[in-house]
C-alpha cells in the first residue's frame, strides 16, 4: 500500500480565554489602537444585537438572528477586507456589515420587513443578507470569477454557518473555486449549533476546515472567539487570494450563546450548563481583559464606549421606527427593469384598491 | 441565404451576442471543446476563448448561482443545461435569488442571465431527457420564460433574452432542433420578448401553442383549411410574462380557442391562458375553451412516448368538437 495523499489542519490562536497571549501577536496587533478598533466594533455589534432583540420582543421588529458570542467572526473577517472587496453574508454577520459601512438603520429596516434595508448606501457591491443556508456560496464564486476575468485584485468573502457545510452548494462552490483558483475566501462561523442540531450531528468530519481538502483548496481553523486570530488568518487568506494563489476555507470555532433567532427557544434542546461554560470563552471579555491587562483600556473608556454605542443605536432605532413603509405598489417597482404590461395591470389594481 | 436549423440559429445568436458584447459569457457542461451535447456552442470556444466559453464541473446548482454572482458584477452569463431533466437543482437559485435580486435590493443589484435548456419529448431519449416542465418556471416571479418554435424566432428571441436586463429561462424544443429549417438572417435583430406571434391567420378558430407542438398544430391547420375551416395559429413564445392581449384579440374574432401543449394538462400554462379567456374573453366565446395536452402521467419511456405526445389527430378531434357548437 502506498499513501497517495494526506492532510493536516492548522489551528491558530493568539489570545486564550483569559486574554493572555499564547504566542507572539501578528504585526497589526502590535498597535493597541488596532485592537481597540476591533474591540469597539464587537461591542457595537453586541449592543446592536441586544437592541434588535428588544425591538423584536416589543413587537417593533420581525424575527432577528443575534450574533451573541460570535462577534469576533464577522468583525475579524470584515476588518481583514479592503473596501473594494465584496462581502457576501449569511444572516448573522451584522458585525461585518456595520464595519463595512452598512448603516444600522438599514439592517433594522431589513429585519423590520422593508426591502430598502438591502439597498445599502455604503458598500454598493456587497450582497444582501442570504437566508437560504449556503446558497450564497455560488454567488461568491461568480463574483470572484468576475474579478478574475477583469484582472482586478479584489476578493470575495463569504460567511456561512456550520450547517451550511453540509450543503451541496458550499461544496460545489469550493470545488469550482479550486478548479479556477478564484479569489474567494469562505469563512465558516462554526457556532456549534444549526438551530437544534449540534455540530456532532452535522458531520462525522473531525473539523469543518477539512471539507476544503476534498475541493483541493487549503482549509484552516481559527479560534473564532479570538478576534486577533480571526483577523490575522482571514487576512492571510484574503491576501493569498488577491495574489492569485486561490481560495481558502477558514473555520472559525465559536459558540452561539443566543437562541438561533428570536423565533427559537434553545432551552428545548440544549443544557444551560453548556451555555454557561461557553460564556467563559466569549470574545469581548477576552479582548477587554487583554487590553486592560496591557494598560490600554480603562473603566472610563469602557463607560464612554457603552454610552456612545447606545446613543448611536438609539439614533438608528429611532430613524428606523420613524421610516414610513413604502407605498404598496413598491412591490412592483423593481421586479423587472421595466414592468411588463401584464404586471402593469396588477399594479394598477393594487393601486386602486389601496388608494387613500 | 441558406436554410438554418433551430440549433444552428441558437449558435448564430450566441456568436452574435458574444461578438457585440464582451460581457456575454457561456457556461455549462461540455460547452467548450465539445460544443455542447447538441452542438449549440460548437466552435464558440475556439472563437471567443476558454475564459468566455467555460466548461463547468457537474454542479447544476452552482452554474445558476455562479451566474447570479457574475450578473451582479455586470456580466451577462448564458448558462446551458444539457437537458431540462437536470435543471432542477438550479430552481433553488432561480426562485430564491435570480428572480429576487433586483427587487430585494431595490434595483441596487440585478442579474441579467439566460438559462438555456433543451426540453420536450419525441426523440426517443433516455429517462429524464424528455419532460416539458415549463409551467414550473412560468410560476416564478421576476424572471421571463421564453420558448422559440422556429429557427428565426430562436435567433431573435435568444438575442433579446441575452440583451434583456433580467433573468430569462430559455427552453429549446429539441424535437425541432434539426428540422424544419428556415432562412435566418444573422442581422442582430432581436424579437420582442413579451408578445405572441400570430404565425397563421384565420377567422374560425384560434389554436394557441408553443415549442415543438407548433408542427402538429400547423399540420392540423392545413388539414382544416382543406376542409374550409380557417384556423388562426398563435405561437405564445413568451410564456412569462404572458401576452394575453394578442390571444384575447384573436379569440374576439374567432370565438373559439384550442390550446395545445406537450406538458402535462393540470396546472399547465394552458390553464393560465384558459383562465385569461374566462376572465376577459368570455363574452366572445362561442364554445368552451379546450386543451390538448400531455397526460398527467410520468413521461413514458420511448416505447409509449408517442401515445403521450399530443398528435394532429387529437388536435383535429378537439377542434371539430369546438366547431360543433353553433
Amino acid at each position: 500500500m502506498t499513501q497517495v495523499a494526506s492532510f493536516t489542519i492548522e489551528h491558530t490562536q493568539f489570545l486564550d480565554p483569559q486574554g493572555r497571549r499564547t504566542q507572539t501577536p501578528p504585526a497589526f496587533a502590535q498597535d493597541p489602537q488596532a485592537l481597540i478598533g476591533l474591540y469597539k466594533a464587537m461591542v457595537l455589534t453586541r449592543t446592536f444585537d441586544a437592541k434588535a432583540v428588544a425591538l423584536q420582543r416589543t413587537g417593533r421588529l420581525g424575527t432577528y438572528a443575534s450574533s451573541l458570542g460570535q462577534e469576533a467572526v464577522p468583525v475579524g473577517a470584515a476588518a481583514a477586507m479592503r473596501a473594494e472587496d465584496v462581502f457576501l453574508p449569511s444572516f448573522r454577520e451584522q458585525g461585518a456589515q456595520i464595519l463595512r459601512g452598512v448603516q444600522m438603520v438599514e439592517i433594522l429596516l431589513y429585519w423590520g420587513g422593508d426591502e430598502r434595508g438591502s439597498d445599502f448606501a455604503g458598500p454598493r457591491e456587497d450582497f444582501p443578507i442570504c437566508v437560504p443556508v449556503g446558497t450564497h456560496a455560488p454567488h461568491a464564486v461568480g463574483v470572484a470569477r468576475a474579478f478574475q476575468l477583469r484582472g482586478e485584485a479584489r476578493v470575495a468573502v463569504c460567511i456561512f454557518g456550520d450547517g451550511a457545510t453540509s450543503r451541496g452548494d458550499v461544496y460545489e462552490a469550493m470545488n469550482f473555486a479550486g478548479v479556477h483558483r478564484l479569489p474567494v475566501v469562505f469563512v465558516v462561523n462554526n457556532n456549534q449549533w444549526a438551530i437544534s442540531v449540534p455540530r456532532t450531528r452535522q458531520t462525522a468530519a473531525e473539523t469543518l476546515a477539512q471539507k476544503a481538502v476534498a475541493a483541493g483548496i487549503p482549509g484552516v481553523q481559527v479560534d473564532g472567539n479570538d478576534v486577533i486570530a480571526v483577523r490575522h488568518v482571514v487576512a492571510a487568506a484574503i491576501e493569498r487570494a488577491r495574489a492569485d494563489k486561490g481560495p481558502t476555507l477558514v473555520e472559525a470555532l465559536t459558540y452561539r450563546l443566543s437562541d438561533h433567532t428570536t423565533a427559537d427557544d434553545a432551552g428545548r434542546y440544549r443544557d444551560d450548563a453548556e451555555v454557561s461554560a461557553h460564556w467563559k470563552e466569549e470574545p469581548i471579555a477576552r479582548l477587554r481583559q487583554h487590553l486592560s491587562d496591557t494598560g490600554h483600556w480603562t473603566k472610563a473608556e469602557e463607560e464612554a464606549l457603552i454610552t456612545d454605542c447606545a446613543a448611536r443605536i438609539e439614533a438608528a432605532a429611532s430613524e428606523y421606527l420613524a421610516t414610513p413603509p413604502l407605498p404598496p405598489t413598491a412591490m412592483f417597482d423593481h421586479l423587472y427593469a421595466v414592468l411588463p404590461a401584464a404586471l402593469a395591470e396588477q399594479r394598477a389594481e393594487l393601486e386602486e384598491a389601496t388608494e387613500p | 441565404m441558406s436554410e438554418t436549423t433551430l440549433v444552428e440559429a441558437v449558435r448564430l445568436a450566441l456568436a452574435r451576442a458574444m461578438a457585440e458584447d464582451e460581457t456575454v459569457l457561456i457556461l455549462g457542461e461540455d460547452v467548450g471543446i465539445d460544443g455542447g451535447v447538441f452542438r449549440a456552442t460548437d466552435g464558440l470556444m475556439s472563437r471567443f476563448g476558454a475564459d468566455r466559453v467555460m466548461d463547468t464541473p457537474l454542479s447544476e446548482s452552482l452554474f445558476a448561482g455562479l451566474a447570479v454572482g457574475l450578473g451582479a458584477q455586470g456580466f451577462r452569463p448564458v448558462v446551458e443545461y444539457q437537458f431540462m431533466g437536470f435543471i432542477y437543482p438550479a430552481v433553488d437559485q432561480i426562485v430564491n435569488h435570480a428572480g429576487r435580486l433586483r427587487n430585494r435590493t431595490r434595483g441596487r443589484l440585478s442579474c441579467p442571465m439566460v438559462i438555456r435548456a433543451p426540453y420536450g419529448g419525441g426523440i426517443h431519449a433516455p429517462e429524464h431527457h424528455s419532460e416539458s416542465m415549463e409551467a414550473l418556471f412560468a410560476h416564478i416571479p421576476g424572471i421571463r420564460v421564453v420558448i422559440p418554435s422556429s429557427p428565426a424566432r430562436a435567433y431573435g428571441l435568444l438575442l433579446a433574452a441575452i440583451r434583456d436586463p433580467d433573468p430569462v429561462v430559455f427552453l429549446e424544443p429539441k424535437r425541432i432542433y434539426r428540422a424544419p429549417k428556415e432562412e435566418v438572417a444573422d442581422d442582430g435583430v432581436a424579437a420582442p420578448l413579451d408578445l405572441c406571434f400570430v404565425v397563421r391567420e384565420g377567422r374560425d378558430v384560434t389554436l394557441v401553442t408553443w415549442g415543438a407542438m407548433i408542427v402538429e398544430t400547423l399540420a392540423a391547420a392545413d388539414t382544416l383549411a382543406a376542409e374550409g375551416v380557417e384556423a388562426e395559429v398563435i405561437d405564445v413564445a413568451a410564456l412569462k410574462p404572458l401576452d394575453m392581449a394578442t390571444i384575447l384579440s384573436s379569440v374576439e374574432r374567432t370565438g373559439r380557442c384550442v390550446i395545445v401543449h406537450e406538458a402535462p394538462l393540470s396546472g399547465g400554462v394552458g390553464a393560465e391562458i384558459a383562465a385569461g379567456l374566462a376572465d376577459r374573453g368570455l363574452v366572445n366565446l362561442l364554445a368552451p375553451v379546450q386543451r390538448v395536452a400531455g397526460y398527467d402521467t410520468v413521461m413514458p419511456l420511448p416505447r409509449l412516448e408517442t401515445y403521450y405526445m399530443p398528435t394532429e389527430e387529437r388536435i383535429l378531434r378537439t377542434v371539430r368538437r369546438v366547431l360543433a357548437y353553433a
